[in-house]
């Protein structure tokens, strides 16, 4: 019979049982989810995010907006009350990589997109105090002067498309086009208006 | 999930709960548990020696403890492939049940207000729909209309007696159901930097401000062709196209020379999100009432 002993005398031994016991956790919870067809096909109807929105994007997580704001409303009715239709798996899988987060320092923003004007979303970006008094966002105003030139967009499309974003040739070869001249806060501001917006399957509410 | 990727996650679920039991029993001193032995695992460090006992017993049951608790926790909830639990529990059944009891404890307190006309809604023995009416308001319009509805730059006040699209029930009801667009064009190319200095001198003018008359009096005609078709010959300004009133020196956008000034240079779009997805009926009905309490009549 094995004894405990020799294990824990034979570090190579209880490497490799360990390494066994951890990773069944992984084949049994995670495995299985990359050959669902509900956590692989995107939901119906479903569009990619432009060039310009895709740009935000990156702009989103060069950011760090990822750290404090959430993608992910949970199946509560306190969240769903606030947030709109609890998100689901089918609605992120051309998100690479995905931005869930883990800390609502924020609110989420799975669905923001609609939820405020254009108008309203640059103000707040310049300095969120100026119409949430008692925010405590930090202030972009360097995206109100920095601006885009497009020269990776392309390339970037390419890249989600080997990933399985179904990008068509006419968006990458535009793509530079219709983000060169833009500010950042534009490319930010669309995609956050693109948020929960890039289908309509679910009401808003 | 399929029948292999099920019969996956079930193997390998139990098996490693089964292993655990297995080394838990395999590496189990035989000797009773009460006996203290006197044999070392062989450390020593500055004279002192690591003992080679048995877990403590109640130690040992409460390994035992959880892998009853695994097992059973299994049986009632989803978690071994497609077996559902004999709860038959889901988080989206979980969301539901909420969702049916708050509809059941609310469904009746907006009932009971949805009946009632705005005006019944102001009278003091309905406070608590205001207050409602209040709190929806707070949490869904004060970002942009602030606290209270006075509003801010870019965003109308709404507590001022003044109103771009209507302040009537329906129209305030029409608004937040399906939201707004208000669009100024841009004047630079047209009136030219000569044009939009008179202009501007002619909407002070129509304020009453302090203005060059006869600068204004240049852009006459033009206000006349141009801005005329909204804002109405005397300036007065038209509800269906959200045009604003420009003689009651209200300003959206600032009233200052130089505010004017870029309005009429580059134009202005606002934009009033439609809230139909996200405020039900009654709630949009308080949120109309809370918000017509704030003018006076």
């Amino acid at each position: 019979m094995i004894k405990h002993e020799t294990i824990e005398k034979n570090a190579g031994l209880m490497a490799v049982l360990i390494i066994i016991v951890i990773s069944a956790g992984g084949l049994a919870e995670i495995v299985p989810l990359f050959f669902k067809d509900s956590t692989t096909q995107p939901i119906d109807g479903m569009r990619t995010y432009t060039a310009l929105e895709l740009e935000g994007r990156d702009i989103y997580i060069r950011e760090g907006c990822h750290v404090c704001h959430t993608q992910m409303i949970r199946p509560f009715r306190a969240e769903t009350e606030r947030y709109g239709h609890f998100s689901t798996a089918n609605e992120h899988v051309w998100e690479h990589p995905f931005l869930w987060g883990s800390k609502r320092t924020g609110p989420d923003l799975a669905r923001v997109g609609g939820r405020y004007s254009d108008d309203w979303q640059r103000a707040h970006l310049y300095n969120p105090r100026d119409v949430v008094p008692t925010s405590k966002m930090p202030s972009y105003p360097w995206l109100f002067d920095n601006v885009l030139t497009g020269d990776q967009t392309a390339r970037k499309m390419e890249v989600l498309r080997t990933l399985g974003v179904p990008y068509t040739d006419e968006q990458i070869a535009n793509a530079q086009a219709d983000v060169r001249g833009r500010t950042e806060v534009d490319a930010l501001v669309a995609y956050l208006q693109a948020l929960g917006r890039t289908h309509t399957n679910y009401d808003v509410r | 999930m399929s029948a292999f990727w099920s019969a996956w996650v079930t193997v390998l679920t139990l098996g490693v709960i089964f292993g655990c039991v297995w080394l838990l029993f395999a590496t189990r001193k035989s000797q009773p548990h009460q006996e203290i032995t006197e044999e070392t695992v062989g450390h020593s460090f500055d004279g002192i020696e690591e003992l080679d006992n048995p877990m403590p017993k109640w130690w040992f049951q409460m390994f035992v403890a959880t892998v009853i608790f695994g097992l059973v926790y299994l049986l009632l909830y989803p978690g071994l492939g497609n077996f559902k639990g004999l709860l038959g529990w889901t988080s989206h059944g979980q969301w539901e049940e909420e969702m049916a009891y708050a509809e059941q404890h609310y469904a009746p307190v907006f009932q009971r207000f949805a009946q009632l006309s705005v005006e019944e809604l102001k009278r003091p023995e309905n406070a608590e729909g205001l207050q409602i009416g209040q709190r929806l308001f707070a949490n869904n319009c004060s970002v942009c209309h602030g606290v209270g509805g006075v509003g801010a730059h870019g965003f109308p006040n709404l507590s001022n007696n003044d109103w771009l699209w209507g302040g009537s029930e329906e129209a305030i009801k029409y608004t937040l159901h399906n939201g707004r667009m208000g669009a100024m064009p841009a004047w630079a190319d047209v009136l030219g930097e000569d044009g939009i200095r008179d202009m501007t001198h002619y909407v002070l003018a129509l304020s009453n401000r302090e203005h060059d008359a006869a600068s204004a009096e240049r852009a006459q005609p033009q206000f006349a062709s141009l801005c005329a078709a909204c804002h109405m010959p005397d300036g007065t300004g038209m509800y269906v196209l959200g045009a604003p009133n420009l003689t009651n020196d209200i300003w959206l956008y600032g009233g200052s020379f130089e505010q004017i000034a870029h309005t009429l240079r580059h134009g202005r779009f606002g934009v009033m999100p439609a809230f139909s997805g996200l405020l039900s009926e009654d709630q949009i009905h308080l949120v109309t009432a809370y918000v017509m309490s704030l003018n006076s009549n």
